[in-house]
């Protein structure tokens, strides 16, 4: 069965009525103004579809696609309406209407959400690739020579924005089962798609925050994408399979938590009881699964995470929030907590932490203006705070504000709240072997 | 205008800009309601202008064209005032949003029609001065809208509604001529109060486009306290005591338990769930004398069988409290599909009588009722969680707000105290002023606006 709106349980859409609490925390409404770009207005129009007063046009597709997905308006909910839910069924349907599709961006949607994103070696071959593309001084040498200018348009402009490849992918630094020395907990690490290929240094950085703290930690080498990107992107059939996949990979009873560290993944994985909700076989089991799925700070603050006894000297640390940790998991306080964990790291307050910077899964590729405002406007408050380092927990916010930063050419540097932990205890191991 | 005339469309994308004229349904749709549950209406072109001159000329070709107009804000209503009628154009002030200016020698402000209210006490804040009027709205709620509704707010009780706080309008006629009213003089007696004619008349007789507003020093200390009860009585009969006692607090907000259980779902801030009636309150002023106004009010409070009094630690979680309280109305929603929301007041010692009745007007007709409001100034929300796709359930609603506007009128009370007639209320106008005022208000906005272009079918028929 197709997704629609029609089909889709009225009191989601009734819920909504219409009050207007939403608008002063949507981002496009703040950029726009108009009821079309808000919340509430994006939820009438879906309404609408469903009344059978508006047809699905060029224009819903389009607006659609313009929201950013970054869920503030459900923190701003007081009626607690579901517009995950709603934006994804209407996205799917305007995917599966085939609407506002031109031959290129169905091109690179197979390619990338059916095709790479549905095959984990296959992703980290092309990773692979990129890596060497990019250290043999190919990507140089092509952008001086000028060949960079025949790739096709949409290539073109991605080009300068796809981040450096990892040396080393997840299983290369971690081990399948590793242990710590007094074990209290069994998890599993999820070691995510772009956070894998970019980012798997934090991962490592997770694996061993998680081993300093009683954790023996499960990472299998080879892992699927947890279907976030195909939900999002009108790709429910796909989203299924791949919760499926990953519950056969991690049987939940096997484990006290199911341990992630990308919020946009963690907001979508802690959700398969309702993906997977009239699948008789895999509905008590993702049941199971969402009971288990921490995001990572959230369970070291929820097992009194270790304060290191050594710092990484006088620091002043900045925490943005990535939306879907904030606004999706309501994973606010705990990444905060556990950076004041760390000796002589002073943590300041980011104005407008929870404003979304504009990554917003695909958006920059998909809306490059208004996701570049956005960024430029993370960045202004970043630089404000006079903080040297900025704390995030998504890999999308770190490569989006990283970037952001290198433009303005400031020196702050951006890490995971992971990494300066693990950091501080591979410091406290260090003084400790050298006093010993 | 269902099918919007392309010479009206032409000249009107001349006045305020090609991207100002919004015509698509996807763009309109959104247009159709305002904060109103259970109310929309078509609507065929959306302006949005960017200067008061703007205005006049949209409004001047609207009335040479005979095309009625909605005005709206950020649409956040909750009369229906600025739902769209048949064939109107809806007038959307939000780009007009400027704070023009604080003025600390004359204690005023001066800001365009569609700035956000909350920003006009940001601004006054950072001379130290405050807006009072703070509608549960008041993060995207448009100035403007506030005065063409007389908004009141969680303070009404120490320093009134925004009424009290106009000094000055500049206002587009129905035939586009822009008039000022009012000035900063403290003492104005020349000729009619105009300004007071336009604040309140809910777009129906002319547009306000922009506002000078006083405002007051900020208070130097405010205490914040919240009290549980099992009985509502009891909460009622505290804040008659404290009145009784010559304290006027700024703030004696009550949830019911239905509210309190829906606040809390959202909020998560610890509100006692077991308990009949929660009584928020704050006092503000001279630190000195907020000191003793508080352990006076903590003591009634316990006098009168409180079970739990806590004091807020600081400002966040005072601030905390008090949007937890403001969100009351949203949060009801979560209950039932559709929100019934009524704004009955009643003289402040008959509120106790009110709220009793309320939940045995309930109970007669087998409805979900959440009752909250301003336990200080006798104004109450007996919110319905209903559906409306559920028209024998409905049918029960409208029997039992007949109900509550019988027995509201019977104790001295009225039918709005700070939600305006609009739509919602219209029917039971004439019966609360009686014919001689009812009919007067007619007269006046007959010959204001003898062709009924601004806000057609609103307050009254």
């Amino acid at each position: 069965m197709k997704p629609s709106l029609k089909l889709l349980d009225y009191s989601i859409l009734q819920q909504c009525m219409h009050c207007g609490m939403c608008l002063p925390a949507c981002p496009t409404y703040d950029a726009t103004k108009k009821e079309r770009h808000s919340p509430r207005g994006r939820i009438s129009l879906m309404r609408a579809v469903a009344d059978g007063e508006l047809k699905l046009s060029p224009a819903f597709a389009d607006e659609m696609s313009y929201c950013l997905g970054c869920l503030a308006c459900q923190t701003a909910c007081p009626a607690g309406v579901d517009y995950s839910n709603l934006l994804e069924t209407a996205r799917a349907e305007v995917q599966s209407a085939g609407l506002n599709q031109t031959f290129t961006s169905r091109f690179w949607r197979t390619v990338t959400i059916r095709g790479l994103f549905m095959r984990p070696r296959l992703l980290r071959f092309v990773g692979r690739l990129l890596w060497l593309y990019q250290r043999l001084g190919l990507q140089t040498a092509f952008r001086k020579i000028g060949l960079t200018k025949l790739l096709p348009k949409d290539l073109r402009r991605l080009e300068p924005q796809c981040p450096t490849i990892a040396t080393k992918f997840s299983p290369q630094l971690i081990r399948p089962i590793e242990s710590p020395t007094k074990k209290q907990h069994r998890v599993a690490l999820l070691t995510g798609c772009v956070q894998d290929l970019v980012f798997a240094d934090i991962n490592r950085d997770t694996a061993d925050v998680l081993l300093a703290n009683g954790c023996e930690v499960h990472t299998p080498p080879v892992q699927p994408c947890c279907g976030s990107l195909h939900a999002h992107n009108g790709e429910a059939n796909a989203a299924k399979t791949l919760a499926k996949r990953m519950i056969d990979l991690f049987p939940p009873s096997q484990f006290d938590a199911i341990i992630t560290n990308a919020g946009g993944c963690g907001n979508h994985l802690r959700h398969y009881g309702v993906l997977l909700a009239d699948d008789a076989v895999y509905a008590p089991l993702a049941k199971l699964w969402d009971a288990k799925l921490r995001d990572i700070h959230e369970w070291m603050m929820e097992h009194g995470c270790r304060a290191p006894r050594t710092g990484l000297g006088d620091l002043t640390v900045t925490y943005h929030d990535s939306c879907h940790l904030t606004h999706g998991q309501k994973v606010t306080k705990q990444p905060r907590d556990l950076l004041k964990l760390i000796p002589g790291l002073k943590l300041v307050e980011l104005p407008e932490a929870n404003w979304c910077c504009g990554s917003a899964g695909i958006y920059n590729i998909t809306q490059p203006e208004q996701s570049e405002q956005l960024l430029v406007r993370k960045v202004g408050h970043v630089i404000g705070t006079g903080a040297s380092v900025l704390a995030t927990a998504n890999p999308g916010c770190h490569l989006q504000i990283a970037r952001g930063l290198r433009q303005a050419g400031s020196p702050i540097s951006l890490l995971q709240p992971v990494t300066l932990l693990a950091r501080a205890y591979r410091a406290e191991k260090m003084a400790e072997s050298m006093t010993a | 205008m269902s099918s919007p005339d392309p010479a009206v469309l032409s000249r009107l994308r001349e006045i305020v800009g090609v991207e100002n004229v919004l015509t698509s349904p996807e763009d309109t749709i959104p247009y159709g309601f305002d904060g109103t549950a259970a109310l929309k209406g078509p609507v065929g072109v959306v302006v949005l202008p960017g200067s008061t001159e703007e205005v006049s000329e949209v409004v001047k070709l609207a009335a040479s064209r005979g095309i009625a107009i909605v005005t709206r804000g950020s649409g956040t209503g909750l009369s229906g005032g600025s739902v769209p009628s048949e064939g109107c154009l809806v007038l959307c002030l939000t780009r007009l949003d400027k704070i023009l200016s604080v003025d600390a020698a004359n204690l005023t402000v001066r800001a365009q029609c569609g700035a956000i209210t909350a920003a006009i006490d940001a601004a006054a804040n950072k001379h130290g001065l405050f807006y009072p009027p703070d509608p549960g709205s008041m993060k995207i709620s448009t100035i403007g809208g506030n005065v063409a509704e007389n908004s009141g707010g969680l303070r009404g009780l120490k320093y009134g509604v925004t009424r009290d706080y106009v000094m000055g309008l500049e206002v587009v006629l129905p035939d586009g001529r822009i008039a000022h009213f009012g000035n900063a003089c403290v003492k104005d007696v020349a000729g009619y109060s105009m300004k007071d004619l336009f604040i309140g008349s809910e777009g129906t007789l002319g547009i306000i486009t922009e506002v000078l507003l006083k405002v007051l020093p900020r208070p130097a200390a405010r205490r914040t306290m919240l009290a549980s009860y099992d009985r509502m009585e009891d909460a009622a009969q505290t804040v008659s005591d404290i009145i009784a006692a010559k304290i006027i607090p700024c703030t004696l907000e009550f949830l019911d338990r239905m509210t309190i259980g829906c606040v809390e779902d959202y909020a998560k801030i610890g509100l006692p769930r077991d308990c009949e009636a929660l009584l928020l309150m704050e006092t503000d002023g001279h630190p000195a004398a907020v000191a003793e106004e508080a352990e006076q009010m903590l003591a009634l409070a316990r006098a009168r069988g409180a079970r739990d009094v806590r004091v807020a630690r600081d400002d966040a979680e005072a601030l905390q409290l008090a949007s937890a309280r403001r969100s009351a109305f949203s949060a009801l929603a979560r209950v039932r599909p559709t929100t019934i929301l009524e704004d009955v007041t009643v003289p402040r010692d008959k509120l106790a009588e009110m709220v009793a009745f309320v939940a045995e007007v309930a109970k007669k007709h087998n409805l979900l009722v959440g009752t909250f409001g301003h336990m200080g100034d006798g104004n109450l929300h007996p919110t319905f969680l209903t559906d409306e796709r559920n028209t024998e359930e409905m049918a029960r609603v409208h029997e039992a707000l007949e109900d509550i506007v019988t027995k509201t009128l019977a104790l001295g009370g009225t039918i709005t105290g700070e939600h305006g007639v609009g739509l919602a209320k219209k029917a039971w106008l004439r019966r609360q002023v009686g014919e001689n005022s009812h009919d007067l208000m007619r007269e006046i906005k007959r010959a204001w606006d003898p062709r009924n272009l601004l806000n057609p079918g609103k307050i009254f028929d």
